[in-house]
Parts: structure tokens; sequence; C-alpha cells
């Protein structure tokens, strides 16, 4: 095979890797490289680099180290009986962009992905040894992001959270029958053991209180993963069962949402159309809700027609329809958690509801400076000079506070 | 008079002044050296006053006595006016000191942040953080050559004067690389051990290109997907202000005309014949090998495959594995336990979490080795509910109990135990067919079907979750009572 230049490799494999929606450099320890040999540093908040035109952030060189892949899953660009271009880095020229790029301030740090070649343990191997090279060799503190082949050893799995600040393996399909069909070689049960083990992981490596030695790093940025939208006739009441689950059982930072993407070289067993947008944004509306604003999935699921959460209301506003019987909420008074459900005001809000509130009666005014916008919340609270009278249960309400057509797909 | 722009402690140091003086926010003006006046005042047109000496011992509200003199801006005033002295408004200075001066009489005011003024400086000091971070993010350096070898050289622009803010992020970032940062505000310089600031630049005085900037657009280009165009979420994000110092965002307009063709192109296309070349390589069909669900299983090795492949009820679903027992095949005591636990369905073996340390405890005093014992579970998967960032145990169904006794019937069969004990009422179901009465039966020999003992015991987590220590320990003097009767019927027989 001829031997393919640095730049057509890296078009290759940035492109390989851009389906994965993580790129997330946040939830990490804080370290600098003061007093070091190297370069890099991350101080808790995440950044992002750039954006590209997808309203994506660009946070860290996210690519594959080889698409070439033994797998043959129907979703992916790398399926082994795709034809797309293979190309594979050296683990040295992985090293060698990342630092490049690094120094320039292009990016956060690194998050290495691969195609499964030879065998699960090799592929590990590399990916650990890539990570490994830039934290000694270089003593690179930036930020790693290593994907786990969840069926290689354990021991190589510790290693990556010796060495990665997040660890994550995707779960893809939110149906398992849906996996067993279109990813034959990959097997669920094996990717949430592999979870379960960072998550042991990364509670052994939280010190004791009376520990006097500190237990080695694993992992300090936790673990994620990652479901597919659209491409395998999961209702989102299932997608977010689902999400509970993982969060509940592996202590996950994060699941990533990514809308079934229309790729080069499709397979027939999965037709294309335009990725669903909207639905993907409204899954993580109600991921954020099951995670900051005390809603269960269950709860979620009331404010659903069939399964699906609605396109032209917020998930929050949807549950809020349903339920009107819980408002008006005075502002003055009510609870933390009552005020989280409230459409319209978000965790900042409420606190700066909570804390203003001990020195001052709340105007219907004041709450408009403290959120971002007083119109959304006004059918919905009480204030010392506001009620809603009848506009809470207005049957009209709906059609009042809809901002898009559920028809309407894309908002840009 | 403030010497530059951001200035704080000139302007702290005045503004303290003219407090104790009793300006008026109206008549308070701040002149910065060079630059035009703000407010509408003449202050410092008038006679100079008598300065103070600086922030005497603080003390709130002075004591009672309300004199000028004891007044001090609380220190969440003086962290939000440094910030907002960053600001590019030219207004800030009489913003900030209007705030001062309301002070005084309202010494909860920055509490209260509804407030129009409170909420105006907050906003401000928002957009200038909100400049800073995005300085850190956009800052593109460029390698340059000279006398001392490699260094490093950015132009930036920065809506707000965030460059002495943000330059020690970069030092520690970088501290191993010679910098220099240039604005339109100031330069910045890191020469590897110090940090110096220095007057405006101009672009051209940085340099015009790098080489690796080619393979960045590259990977810029090639990491976006045409079909989620959302160039309003990328301008929200990356405001147009910025475009013309980052290299990358040079290919915009044609990733984004480009987009729906690519799109329409990939989702009309055929899809292609498969890719015979690798067709050999691919791995096996992992759910081919699946062992059937009604095979006998004639060894432990394969109860543990089934389990693993077991769908007889949809308890596999959100659980991590299956967990089969463990112990000796041999073994004469077989422990039943109810399902495994949060930390079992990690671990993959039964009773290894806080019930399995009581167990193990328990066993130690009855005198029974854990490693004689063949320990397992009535049901294998864990049956729970997520709540937030863990998972509350959900006692298995009878339903879910019967579906499982497949897997703990072979177990026994295989085993050929003297003595099952079962741990509670579901372990008891499993094992007996029937609910027992767990209280009235426990610590009895109870006759079983293939001519083995039966015998019912407490659930060792149901010490755990006993209230008071008195009958906690007493609960627990039962339990090693009835194990140390479950040691004496398999030494009898």
């Amino acid at each position: 095979m001829a031997r393919l230049d640095l730049r057509k490799k890296l078009s290759i494999l940035a492109d390989a890797a851009k389906y994965d929606a993580s790129c997330s450099s946040s939830g990490t320890s804080k370290r600098d490289s003061v007093g070091g040999r190297g370069i890099g540093s991350t101080e808790g908040m995440g950044i992002c680099h750039a954006y590209t035109p997808d309203g994506r952030c660009v946070s860290l060189l996210k690519i594959l180290l080889t698409n070439f892949c033994i797998y043959d899953c129907a979703y992916c660009i790398n399926r082994a009986s795709s034809n797309v271009e293979r190309a594979r880095f050296s683990v040295d020229e992985v090293v060698d962009l990342t630092l490049n790029f690094y120094r320039r301030n292009y990016i956060e740090g690194l998050f290495l992905s691969s195609g499964v070649i030879r065998n699960s343990d090799y592929t590990m191997e590399q990916l650990v040894l890539a990570a490994k090279t830039l934290r000694e060799v270089h003593d690179f503190r930036g930020y790693i992001h290593l994907k786990l082949i969840p069926e290689a050893d354990p021991k190589l799995v510790e290693m990556a959270g010796l060495y990665a600040d997040r660890l994550s393996a995707n779960i893809e399909l939110p149906r398992d029958e849906a996996l067993a069909r279109l990813a034959p070689q990959k097997d669920v049960a094996v990717i949430k053991k592999a979870m379960g083990q960072v998550r042991l992981g990364v509670e052994a490596a939280k010190p004791g209180k009376r520990d006097k030695i500190k237990p080695p790093k694993f992992a300090p940025g936790g673990q994620s993963t990652q479901l597919i939208v659209g491409a395998d006739g999961a209702p989102d009441t299932e997608i977010l069962d689902r999400s509970a689950s993982l969060y509940g059982g592996y202590g996950l930072r994060r699941v990533y949402y990514s809308a079934f993407s229309p790729i080069p070289d499709a397979s027939s067993v999965l037709p294309l159309s335009k990725p669903p947008l909207m639905r993907e944004h409204r899954l993580y509306q109600a991921d954020w809700l099951m995670r900051f604003y005390g809603f269960s999935a269950p709860e979620i699921g009331e404010g659903t027609a069939g399964g699906m959460l609605d396109l032209a209301v917020d998930p929050k506003l949807a549950w809020a329809l349903n339920r009107r019987e819980q408002f008006p909420v005075d502002v003055n008074r009510a609870p933390r958690e009552m005020l989280l459900r409230v459409p319209g005001l978000g965790v900042k809000a409420v606190d700066r509801i909570v804390s203003v509130r001990r020195y001052r009666t709340l105007r219907l005014e004041d709450v408009g400076r403290l959120t971002r916008s007083v119109d959304k919340v006004r059918p919905w609270i009480t204030a010392l000079d506001w009620t809603p009278g009848g506009l809470t249960d207005a049957a009209d309400l709906r059609a009042r506070v809809a901002t898009g057509a559920p028809q309407q797909l894309s908002l840009f | 008079m403030l010497a530059s722009e951001t200035d704080f402690d000139a302007w702290r140091t005045a503004a303290r002044e003219m407090r104790l003086a009793g300006v008026e926010p109206a008549a308070a003006r701040f002149v910065v050296e060079g630059a035009e006046a703000s407010g509408q005042g003449g202050l410092f047109d008038e006679p100079p006053m008598v300065a103070h000496p600086p922030a005497t011992p603080r003390h709130p509200q002075g004591g009672g006595e309300r004199k000028e003199k004891g007044f001090s801006a609380p220190a969440a005033f003086v962290d939000l006016a440094r910030e907002v002295i960053l600001h590019r408004s030219a207004d800030r200075f009489d913003l900030l000191y209007r705030l001062l001066w309301r002070l005084r009489d309202e010494p909860d005011l920055m509490k209260v942040i509804s407030d129009p003024d409170v909420a105006e400086a907050m906003e401000r000091a928002k957009t200038v953080s909100r400049a800073s971070h995005k300085m850190k993010a956009f800052v593109r350096f460029r390698q340059v050559e000279d006398a001392r070898g490699e260094a490093w050289v950015a132009w930036f622009e920065p809506p707000h004067r965030v460059l002495e803010k943000t330059a020690p992020f970069f030092q520690r970032r970088f501290p191993t690389m010679r910098w220099s940062i240039l604005t339109p505000d100031g330069s910045a310089f890191w020469d590897g051990e110090q940090l110096a600031f220095g007057p405006p630049a101009t672009r051209d005085m940085a340099p015009a290109e790098d080489e690796i900037e080619a393979f960045w657009k590259t990977y810029y280009a090639s990491t976006f997907n045409p079909a989620r165009l959302k160039v309003k979420a990328m301008k929200g994000e990356m405001a147009k202000g910025y475009w013309k110092n980052l290299p990358e965002a040079g290919l915009i307009p044609e990733l984004v005309a480009a987009s729906s063709v690519r799109t329409d192109v990939m989702v009309a296309k055929p899809a292609p014949e498969p890719n015979a070349r690798f067709a050999r390589v691919i791995a096996p069909d992992l759910h081919a090998a699946r062992p059937t669900a009604d095979a006998v299983p004639d060894d432990l090795s394969e109860v543990e495959r089934g389990v693993q492949a077991c769908r007889r009820c949809p308890l596999y679903r959100d659980a991590t594995q299956g967990v089969c027992g463990e112990g000796p095949s041999g073994a004469r005591l077989m422990i039943v336990g109810e399902q495994p636990g949060d930390q079992e369905d990690l671990a993959g073996q039964p009773f290894v979490g806080p019930a399995g340390g009581v167990l193990d405890a328990a066993l130690e005093e009855a005198g029974i080795e854990r490693a004689d014992v063949y320990v397992t579970n009535a049901v294998k998967h864990f049956k729970h509910e997520p709540r937030g960032k863990r998972r509350l145990h959900k006692t298995p169904n009878a339903g879910e109990v019967q579906a499982c006794r497949w897997w703990l019937d072979a177990e026994r069969r295989l085993i050929r135990p003297r003595l099952v004990l079962a741990l509670g009422a579901t372990a008891g179901l499993a094992v007996l067919g029937r609910k027992p009465a767990v209280t009235k039966e426990r610590g009895r020999a109870l006759p079983l079907d293939d001519g083995s003992v039966g015998m019912v015991t407490v659930h060792p987590s149901y010490l755990l979750r006993l209230p008071n220590a008195d009958s906690r320990a007493e609960a627990r003097r039962g339990f090693v009572d009835d194990l140390i009767a479950a040691r004496g019927l398999i030494s009898r027989s």
C-alpha cells in the first residue's frame, strides 16, 4: 500500500472519529505545568478552542489511531465491510500531532479511539501506549480521553485509567436486541462489565478520610458513553430509561446522544435520512432534567406522546402543561425543588431567587432580572405584584408558549 | 486620574477618598490618562482632598456610629469591581462608584442581585469573564525562530481588556515555552521565568503564518459533519469578531456552502457493495454462539454461560451481568441469598458487598469456612431502580424467582449439597417452592424433594437494616445460632 502523507491520514482519521459526540475536556482534576518538564494544564472548566459550522465544540484532537476494524457494525463508517479509505497513525505521529496542536493553543488535549485491529488487547495496548508516551516521555499535563475497547484485558483498562482523564465505552444502541442485530461482534454485557470496572476504579482512587498515602489516580474525569438516536426504533422513554440505568449503575458523568447521521458508504441495513437533531436536543434537555432538576425518567415520560418527547416544547414545559395543578408556584416561598420545576427557570436562576428572597420580597420585575425571559415563567409563578390568574389553566396555554412547530425538525 | 483603563488600585483609592468626602455619584468623575473623561462632575478640578489611610481595620458598619470614616466595602464588591473595570464600557467607573455610594446605607446590597445596579455590574463582570475564557480558547500561537531558539507569538484582539487577567493562565499552561501575546491594549511576555507586560502592539508585529496551521485546518474541516449544519449555534459560541484571527475560520464559508450538497449525496447514494477485501478478517458473530435457552447444563461452567445469556425474565437488561454461585463443586453446604446487590453486580461474584461482610463474619463465628461453602443467590441478576447516581435494591417478584429457579435447580443438581440454607423469604421461596414464615421456621431441618435438607434463616442485610445496636446484636446472635445448627446438620449426616 502506498504510504499516505500525514495530512491525508489526519483527514481520514478525524473524519472517522467525528461521529462520537463527546469532545468535553471538563470535570477532571486541576493541574498545571509549573515546575514540570513539559506543557499542559486543566483548570476545571473545559475549553472549546473552536466551533465547526455544525455548532459543535472542538476541544480535543479527536482522532482514531486507525480506521481498520474487524467489527462490522452496520451504523459505523469504519465497519469492516465499508469501502472508506483506510489509514493508520503510528503512536509517535499521534503524540507529535497532539503536542504540535497543543503548543499553538488549538486544543485542550487528545481524544484517542480506534478501530479494532488484530485483537482487542493489541488495540487497547496501542491506545494506552500513546497516552503513556505523552504523560511519561513528554510530561504532558493536558487532557486525555481514551476510548475503551471493552473486550480488552482488565489490566489494560487499569493502565488506561492511570494515564487518561476520562474513559468511555459506547453502548451506541439503546436496545440490546438492536445491538445484537446491527453489531453482531459486540456484546452489551461486555461493555457494561468494562464500565463497572471503571466505576470501581474511580471509587477506589478516591482517598478515604484517614488515608495517609493517596491511592493512585484513576480517570479523574470519570467515564461517559454515547447512545445513537434514531437507528434502532427505540422511543425516547426507552432511551431515557437506559440512561437512568447507566447513570445509576456506573456513575457516568455524561451520556451523549448522537442523532444517527448520514455517513459516506452507508450499509443497506440502515437507510439514511437527515439526522433527527431536534429530537437529540430534546433528549439532552430531558437528560439535564434527570441530572440537575430532580426529575425521574418516568416523570419525564408523563409529558411524552407514544414514548416520544414533544418536539414543539421542551420536556419541562411538556411536563408542566400536564401537571398544571402544581402551579402557580410562589417564588417568594416555594422550596427549591419546586422552583426547579418551573418552566423557564434554570438552576442558576433558582439559586439566585433562593438567595435574594432572604433580603427582598420579589416582584415580577425582579424575577425578570434573575432569569433569561420573564415571559416564559409568567404563567407558572406568583410574585409580590403578580398572579397569573386564569392563565395557568387557560386551554390555549400550550399554543401560546410553544415556540416551534412539531414538524420542524431543525432549528437552524 | 487613573494611569490606565484597568488601573484598579488607583480607582479604588480615588473612589474611597471621594466616598469619604461625600462626593455624590452624579458629581464623581474618573479620568484615564490620555483619554476622555467619564461622568459629568468635576471632582479632580476641585481643590485636592485629604488622603485617608487605606482600609483601616475592617469592622462592619463602623460600630453603630455612622461616621464616614468607619465605612468599608464588602469583599464581594471589591471582587466584582476588579472584573467590571476590565469592561470596555466608558461608564463602568460611574456604575461602580454608584454601588459604592449606596453600600454605606445598604450594607446587604451586594446580595440583592435583583437590584438594577447590582444586576448590571454582575452582567458586565460576566461579559468580562466570558471574554477572558474566550481568550484562553482563541489565542493562536505561531512559531518563530530567534537567537535563543524557538519562540511563540500570538496576535489577539479581545473585546474587553482581559490581557493581564488572562496571561497567567498561559504561564501555567506553557511554562517551558517562550511566548508573547500581542494585543491592541498591550502585550504580555513570558521568557520562561518571568511574566512581563508591555505597550500596545499591532498585527504586523506578529508572524503571518505557521506551517502546522495547514494540519489544523485539515483537522477542522474533517471533524465537521455536514449533515448537522447549525451555523447559529456556532456563531453563538464563536462570535464573528474573533474570526479574523482564527486561521480555521477562513474555511467556514465553503464548509457551510457545500454542506447540503454533501449531505444530499450521502442520503441519495444507493448502498454500495460490501467491501470484499476485509470480509475475511471480520471477527466472529458473538450472538450466533449463544447457548440456547433450554439446553440443560451439564456442569457449572455451562451454568455460568447460560446465566450470562439468560433472557428468561427482563432483569438482565439493567444488570451488568448474571452472578452465579461460587464455591467447591463438592460442597456439603449451599447457602442461597436473595439476589446480587450493587457491588456483586459489578464484581460478578456473590456476597462481596456489605451483606457479604456480615455473612463472612458470622460464618467464621459459627466455625464454618466460607471456602467450603457454595454460595449463590435465588435470582442471578440485580433487580434495582436507578435513583440519580445510585441504584436502590428492589425485591424480585415471584415470577422472577420462578424463572431463575431453572439455574438454582441446576446448581443444586450439580453440587448435590446435604443442606441448602436459604437466607430470607425470597431465597426460601426458591428453595422450598413456597414462601416460608422465616421467624417461625428458622433453624429447623426441612426435608426437600431431592432428598437433601433445607433450612431457612434471616438475610444478613436484615441485620444491616436494624436501627438499634441492641436489637442488631441480638439478631446477629440468632443468625450465628442458625449457622451453628446448619453446621451440626452437615457434620452429623
